[in-house]
């Protein structure tokens, strides 16, 4: 029956999916048998009992044998049905205390996701197989749902609170999750792809940052990378002054430092400013930047630099 | 033809058609305009409704269009944007549920049937009546206004904080359902004072027709929910206008308290359309099946048994929406509990129809197609109210799917079959039984097609509201597009057969059906004041033993 459940549901990805389609089959085949009942049975009957001129039917007002065993059967299958649910539902209420913790923030229309060690990915996740994964969820703005198939795990993200969903991953390579609760103009494009990575993987994927900046110019990747690593929090591209100094024609500037001395804004300036922010801070502006030291990937920075050049 | 089907029964006798009936009384739009003749204002209702059903008809058309294909392209053009297509579907699912499901079958043929049920010479009170159809209006016409001023968004469920942040007609749209709601409330009181107060001399509770009980349970639930209905909206338009902090987390507010508030008048509301859908079903039956119904006082308790749990179990609608986890175990409990009345109505009928004598005129293909789809809503239900299984399926296709087949294949296939019942009572004419049969199959088939289609759509993991999707859908999509057309080339036949029966002269018997309630009694159409002279009950209801009677 395994190639019936395939046609009928999503691969499964997680240990809990294959308790959900444990049920959800339960429930087809039992949901077959009884529409295929009533259906005979009322077809049968308008057949059998077709239209004769003048035939005088028996009046049966009632049987309370009959009646009470057709209230009482449903209820005691229904109460089958009530406990198998309850029994998933207390494995995907409850995530053990050893999973690994990403909190997932979303807004209209992107997914921003991070991880234990600081580091942050928008709209693609990797997660290592075998591990119970929890994801702690909140949102910036509507609601969202945090939906992936394979999993078959969903929780809805609303402002103002943090809910939670985990899963233990099962399978290798690629999965698709998306948002499914309405959340505007961009709701169906709200999605993304989670990479279920063995141990060496993940690892080097969370060290490195994987491959995937080789696929842009460094300039487009800085780009992606200030959206991403929340630069864009505190630093314009258009002069807008922030929490911290503008982007724009920043580059090659003489700037005037918080002890009086000016430096020029190059490539050296940069790369020390995402180290250690503090040790040379614009005068006007308080001393509040973090360090990215271990969160930003040599391509990262080399992508930052490459784009803040580019803001004329 | 339908003349030959009557049999020999001592209540049904034809008499002359008198010259005056209520449709030719009084003439002139001012004398419908001001009529407080439940008649006519049943039939202005049906007029209403339907009109509201064919718009909504056409946004769902629209819909499957835009998703026929995921690039949207049709002769190469891209019709329907995002944007768009948002607000096709709020429209789509708004006009359906407030101007068309919940006051279809109580606004046009309870209005119509229940008094000559009853053997009345009107509802309670008349006035409202009307008043209450007039609010109709007002809805439909702010319904309206909203869409010229750039239309609603938000799904029909107006979830918080999306609808009090968006940029549109939300509070247009908000006043329109605030309207219809008082709408639907007075129509509910009208019914439960009718129900006490003017039922005909020798019937009792147990004596009375089942879409009598079917209505009155309805209308308990229509005057209990829907004020809750009416402080949502106000709340929302408040929010809206003053930030005040109820529903919007970034000046204090919660906005799953919304959902509570919304869903507690909204699941009621599903049994506000669909008791009075199977309190249809519990008429046609017995009629052509020629056999009293099996289990009456079942069927009467049930209706009422489904207007108390429906206050129960708002909260399946939030299982994973960020309610606690407990109650969420509640919720889920109590709503298999809804399984049980259900199942003992369809079970009834079956057992209704078994040694029946039994003809398949519209009426009866209508009910027989409402028991096959509605056992489907209602098994696919069970896969909702199960908690693990509607983690996956909640949000999907599978949820849009099974509550159309509850609704759509419910209320609005029962509706229809009232239609067809009532027809010769309401317009005087049969309809081209020949047709009604082609069209009863078209909307069979093309609503399966439509619909059991989304349930291999949402089990397989898409989601609901969607503009895009992924291209793994394509083929199950486009199939349910096909079914959509299939549907309303269905609905266009029924609609079409039904407007030239009008063009006959006055042909219905007064009991086509050879029915046993006090509908039948009177002539088709029925006199201005209903009966010549005060039915009295003479016999139970759906008793179908020769010469029988009650009081003998």
């Amino acid at each position: 029956m395994e190639w019936f459940r395939s046609i009928m549901l999503p691969p499964q990805g997680s240990a809990f999916a294959a308790e959900v389609d444990a049920l959800y089959m339960f429930l087809f085949w039992l949901s077959a048998v009884l529409f295929l009942g009533i259906a005979s049975a009322a077809i049968y009957f308008a057949f059998r009992y077709r239209y004769v001129p003048g035939r005088v039917t028996p009046h049966i007002t009632h049987n309370t044998t009959l009646e009470i065993v057709w209230s009482v059967l449903p209820l005691l299958l229904c109460g089958v049905i009530f406990f198998w649910g309850l029994n998933g539902w207390m494995e995907y209420s409850v995530a053990p205390g050893e999973s690994m913790e990403i909190q997932i923030t979303a807004k209209k229309w992107l997914w921003t996701f991070e991880y234990p060690d600081g580091s942050r990915t928008a709209n693609d996740i990797h997660v290592p197989i075998g591990k119970p994964v929890k994801f702690i969820m909140t949102s910036e703005d509507v609601l969202h749902d945090f939906f992936v198939p394979d999993m078959r795990v969903k929780h809805d993200i609303v402002p103002g609170r943090y809910t939670e969903v985990w899963f233990t991953p099962t399978v290798l390579g690629p999965h698709h999750f998306t948002c499914a609760e309405y959340c505007g103009k961009g709701h169906s494009d709200m999605n993304g792809k989670m990479t279920v990575d063995n141990e060496a993987d993940f690892k080097k994927w969370l060290e490195t940052g994987g491959d995937d900046w080789k696929n842009y110019p460094p300039e487009v990747w800085g780009q992606m990378q200030r959206e991403q690593k929340g630069c864009a929090t505190c630093h314009s591209i258009d002069g807008t002054r922030g929490q911290g100094p503008s982007w724009k024609g920043i580059y090659g500037k003489m700037e005037k430092m918080s002890d009086g001395r000016s430096y020029l804004v190059d490539e050296a300036y940069m790369q020390e400013s995402m180290m250690q922010p503090n040790a040379k801070v614009v005068a006007g502006f308080e001393p509040i930047m973090p360090s990215f030291q271990g969160l930003l990937h040599p391509q990262d920075i080399r992508g930052l630099i490459a784009y803040i050049k580019t803001l004329k | 033809m339908a003349q030959a089907l009557t049999h020999s029964e001592p209540h049904i006798g034809d008499r002359p058609r008198p010259a005056k009936n209520y449709l030719n009384a009084t003439t002139g739009i001012w004398s419908w305009m001001t009529t407080v003749d439940h008649k006519r204002i049943g039939v202005m209702y049906l007029v209403a409704v339907s009109s509201a059903f064919f718009v909504g008809g056409m946004f769902a058309l629209m819909i499957r269009l835009t998703l026929l294909t995921p690039s949207h392209k049709l002769f190469g053009k891209v019709l329907i944007d995002a944007d768009t297509y948002n607000r096709v579907f709020t429209l789509h699912g708004a006009i359906m549920v407030f101007l068309f499901i919940i006051p279809s079958i109580p606004g046009s043929l309870a209005n119509f049937v229940l008094p000559l049920m009853l053997g009345a010479k009107d509802v309670a009170f008349p006035r409202l009546n009307l008043a209450s159809f007039y609010l109709w209006c007002t809805g439909a016409i702010l319904a309206v206004v909203s869409m010229i001023f750039g239309a609603v968004d938000t799904g029909w469920t107006f979830y918080t904080p999306y609808s009090t942040t968006t940029q549109n007609s939300v509070g247009i749209m908000t006043m329109a359902v605030f309207i219809l709601g008082f709408s639907s409330i007075f129509t509910g009181l009208n019914f439960i004072a009718t129900t006490h107060k003017l039922r005909a001399p020798g019937m009792g509770w147990f004596d009375m027709p089942l879409f009598v009980w079917g209505t009155y349970a309805t209308a308990i639930i229509q005057v209990l929910a829907t004020p809750v209905l009416g402080i949502t909206m106000v709340l929302l338009a408040l929010e809206r206008t003053f930030n005040i902090g109820i529903f919007d987390p970034k000046i204090g507010g919660d906005p799953v308290l919304f959902q509570h508030f919304f869903w507690f008048y909204s699941h009621p509301a599903v049994y506000i359309m669909i008791v009075p859908g199977m309190a249809i079903i519990s008429e046609i039956i017995p009629t052509f099946s020629r056999k009293t119904i099996f289990g009456y006082r079942a069927i009467a308790y049930s209706s009422v048994a489904l207007a108390l749990l429906g206050f129960l179990v708002w909260g399946h609608h939030m299982f994973v929406a960020g309610q606690s986890e407990l109650a969420t175990v509640v919720f889920s409990a109590l709503t298999f509990l809804v399984a049980i009345p259900s199942g003992v109505k369809l079970f009834n009928w079956l057992a209704t129809m078994y040694k029946g004598n039994i003809s398949l005129e519209t009426p009866m293909l209508y009910a027989i197609s409402f028991i096959l789809l509605f056992a489907i809503g209602g098994l696919t239900g069970i896969f909702l109210g199960a908690l693990s299984t509607d983690v996956h399926l909640t949000d999907t296709y599978f949820v849009v799917a099974h509550f159309h087949y509850v609704m759509m294949g419910g209320t609005v296939i029962a509706f229809i079959g009232g239609v067809h019942y009532w027809w010769p009572k309401i317009t005087g004419r049969m309809y081209s039984e020949k047709w009604g049969r082609i069209g009863c199959a078209l909307v069979f088939v093309g609503f399966n097609m439509t619909f059991l289609t989304q349930f291999f759509l949402g089990s397989k993991g898409m989601p609901r509201r969607y503009y895009n999707y992924l291209d793994q859908y394509q083929p199950l999509h486009a199939f349910s597009t096909f079914g959509s057309w299939v549907l309303g080339m269905g609905l266009f036949i029924t609609a079409a057969y039904l407007f030239a029966s009008l063009r006959k002269p006055y042909d219905a018997p007064d009991n086509p059906w050879g029915g046993t309630t006090m509908e039948w009694l009177t002539s088709s159409p029925p006199i201005e004041h209903n009966f010549e002279e005060q039915p009295v009950l003479e016999h139970e209801p759906y008793d179908y033993r020769p010469k029988v009677k009650k009081h003998a």
